[in-house]
């Protein structure tokens, strides 16, 4: 059984920091601009996150500067996140370039940063933020092990970033111009909804979490920030499009990649996955390949915002 | 003579407002603004030795005359190759992001014929090997290619998917490969390495090889493909719009398979050149994708997904970081060189906008002509 809870636990350290940027990467590409930046939004925010707290914590230790800090990244995500939308909306670039000049940007920039503060490019911090038991809570037979012991406080806010995203997304009025601007961005204009800045939102809430996102990635797995996250920001984007653009298919599709890559990385503690001899390298693999697997059956019908990635033109209308 | 004086005016005239001089000169423009804010992130660094640095970054290509240069092709050749993978793809309208997966591939298929296929004479084994290193990345790409076409699965997922299960793969496959240095966790030198072709007499003690003149190849091969062949035009027709491909008579899945394909061994072979240089590079095994693919996407942007364009950029892209290891004498880190390089990519975005900017100013000019025209024919 606490093999059970382990995994569990492990896979929600897997799986949130690609929940809650996928949710990002929806917003901008439900109000119909692609977002590969993500990658380079997260490397940003992880650093000026991790940066933040490695000067506030000897002053102010504890779970409130790992929510300071989540801001601080979230915040710099969003600021990032305006250049792509510049270039995206206002100059009607190819909504590719910018992502890939601020994914080029990113490391190199974390580098030269750290590099001039600090001498060394490894922004180290100190890991004090696992929550071993949460009061009350993880008194619950089943669920308590699962989800309130070992955890993480992202794990929460990242929950609540999806109730909250997909009640934004579908109960409200910003949501059904947003979702109407990834559509077709003409009809929603003749209605009088701003695009451009209905686009502008979806970018900002996207840098928003993107940065969050990366710092939520950070923290659990390590304890320094290199000016890399491992290529999740381009997972995320994957995931973003295997949940077919819709909250709750995200957070399944996330769920299940974290999960799969739990089972290839902590394989060695289960034993009738030991007994099976499969070499770890297949293991590590099995995530990739099942998502293919699982896209080839699901993706027929692919639900891609119609507008998503085309510059809007008021003249096409 | 006056005659003739106005005629090659307006033959500038003419040259200036080609679209190809529009994308040279916001090409130009964008790296103006690259290099300026590389100066500014060097000042903010050490602001005593930022000019010294700055000339060693744009001077470092020739630094030690042809040596440099030689250097600078060497550097080149991967990024070049992998910028025409991603450049085709997009002329089609598809987005190869997994030529850092297609590129590994490659280069573990070529090092391991080059390494183990005694059978074949050395002398000519690199060419089987390179072959090898196409096939490789070929196989790789036309998964998302396959996928695609047949079942609509988004080709940048499916690419991203496989580049994680290449890296494993070739993780997984060296140590159970003679290729495998145990000791240092690499694959050991390949036996049969691409000549020199001469190009060592012009480029002495560099890195050059016969490499940088398959790249080129494939430039000139690329070019007459897509600008010249029906199979070209078909490509590009369902790139702009696969109905009206489709509505032409145009195969579209065979179209989407084929370029991805055709992307594939194009990375493919970027990872055998890059690995079949004799300068000792070799793949380690670590869990990390090699950068030289994700280059690829900032070089095919650059030269505006254009053979030639291509080839400009990577070169130049090369030549920055030919630079870069002159400037870190001055103690600079050469990140800056891709802070420069994503500033230019971000800057060459407003291509469309500055293009027009151009066009504004020459068609003001141009009506001021007519005026003074008209006002001297009354």
């Amino acid at each position: 059984m606490s093999i059970f809870y382990f995994i569990i636990q492990q896979t929600m350290i897997f799986s949130i920091p690609l929940l809650v940027v996928a949710l990002g990467a929806l917003f901008s590409e439900r109000s119909g601009v692609t977002n590969i930046a993500m990658e380079g939004i997260m490397i940003l925010g992880a650093f000026a996150g991790v940066l933040f707290m490695k000067y506030v914590q000897p002053i102010l230790p504890g779970q409130p500067v790992f929510i300071l800090s989540l801001l601080v990244a979230g915040i710099t995500g969003m600021i990032v996140s305006l250049l792509h939308a510049y270039a995206s909306i206002n100059m009607n670039a190819d909504q590719t370039i910018s992502g890939t000049a601020i994914n080029t940007f990113a490391p190199a920039f974390a580098i030269y940063t750290a590099r001039i503060i600090q001498q060394v490019q490894q922004v180290s911090f100190i890991n004090q933020f696992q929550i071993k038991e949460v009061p009350i809570l993880s008194k619950i037979p089943i669920l308590g092990g699962m989800f309130f012991k070992n955890a993480y406080i992202s794990t929460y806010i990242g929950v609540l970033i999806l109730v909250v995203s997909w009640f934004l997304l579908y109960k409200t009025k910003f949501g059904l111009r947003l979702r109407a601007c990834g559509e077709f961005p003409q009809a929603a204009d003749s209605v009088g909804v701003n695009v451009y800045k209905i686009r502008y939102a979806g970018v900002i809430i996207s840098g928003l979490l993107g940065g969050m996102g990366g710092l939520i990635f950070v923290v659990p797995t390590s304890v320094n920030f290199n000016a890399s996250v491992a290529g999740y920001g381009f997972l995320a984007i994957a995931v973003l499009i295997f949940g077919q653009w819709k909250p709750m298919k995200i957070f399944f599709a996330a769920i299940f990649f974290g999960l799969m890559k739990t089972l290839a990385s902590a394989y060695s503690t289960i034993p009738f996955m030991v007994a099976l001899n499969i070499p770890t390298n297949f293991y590590k693999m099995a995530p990739y390949i099942a998502t293919i697997i699982v896209l080839i059956f699901t993706s027929k019908n692919s639900q891609a915002p119609k507008a998503c990635g085309t510059p809007y033109d008021k003249e096409q209308r | 003579m006056q005659k003739k004086t106005s005629n090659l005016h307006a033959k500038f005239n003419a040259f200036v407002s080609t679209e190809g001089f529009k994308s040279f000169a916001s090409s130009i423009m964008a790296i103006i603004f690259g290099l300026a804010v590389g100066f500014v992130m060097l000042i903010f660094a050490n602001s005593k030795y930022a000019f010294d640095g700055l000339i060693a970054l744009l001077t470092g290509g020739f630094a030690d005359g042809m040596k440099s240069l030689g250097n600078v092709f060497y550097l080149a050749t991967p990024i070049i190759m992998t910028g025409l993978s991603v450049g085709f793809a997009f002329k089609t309208g598809l987005f190869n992001i997994g030529g850092s997966g297609q590129y590994l591939v490659g280069a573990f298929v070529g090092i391991y014929i080059s390494a183990t296929w005694t059978f074949i004479p050395s002398s000519v084994l690199w060419i089987v090997a390179l072959a090898g290193s196409a096939l490789a990345g070929a196989l790789w790409a036309f998964v998302p290619g396959l996928l695609k076409a047949t079942r609509n699965v988004n080709e940048v997922i499916t690419a991203i998917m496989m580049n994680y299960i290449g890296v494993y793969l070739v993780n997984h496959l060296i140590p159970l490969s003679p290729i495998y240095d145990s000791t240092r966790n690499q694959t050991v030198p390949p036996r049969s390495y691409i000549p020199r072709a001469g190009l060592d007499l012009i480029f002495p003690d560099s890195s050059i090889s016969a490499s940088i003149l398959i790249a080129i190849a494939c430039v000139v091969i690329v070019y007459i493909v897509l600008n010249k062949t029906t199979f070209g035009y078909e490509l590009k027709a369902c790139g702009y719009n696969q109905n009206a491909g489709k509505y032409a008579g145009i195969n579209e899945k065979k179209c989407i398979i084929l370029s991805m394909v055709i992307a594939g061994a194009l990375s493919g072979l970027a990872g055998g050149l890059a690995h079949l240089a004799n300068t000792g590079k070799y793949i380690s095994v670590v869990d990390v994708l090699p950068q030289d693919g994700f280059d690829g996407i900032a070089v095919a942007l650059l030269g505006l997904s254009n053979p030639g364009g291509i080839f400009l950029a990577g070169t130049f892209i090369a030549y920055l970081r030919q630079g870069g290891f002159f400037m870190q004498r001055y103690g600079y880190v050469t990140e800056v060189i891709n802070i420069i390089i994503a500033t230019i990519i971000y800057c060459s975005a407003f291509s469309a906008a500055f293009k027009n900017i151009l066009t504004k100013i020459k068609s003001k000019k141009n009506n001021k002509e007519q005026k003074k025209v008209a006002g001297e024919e009354k």
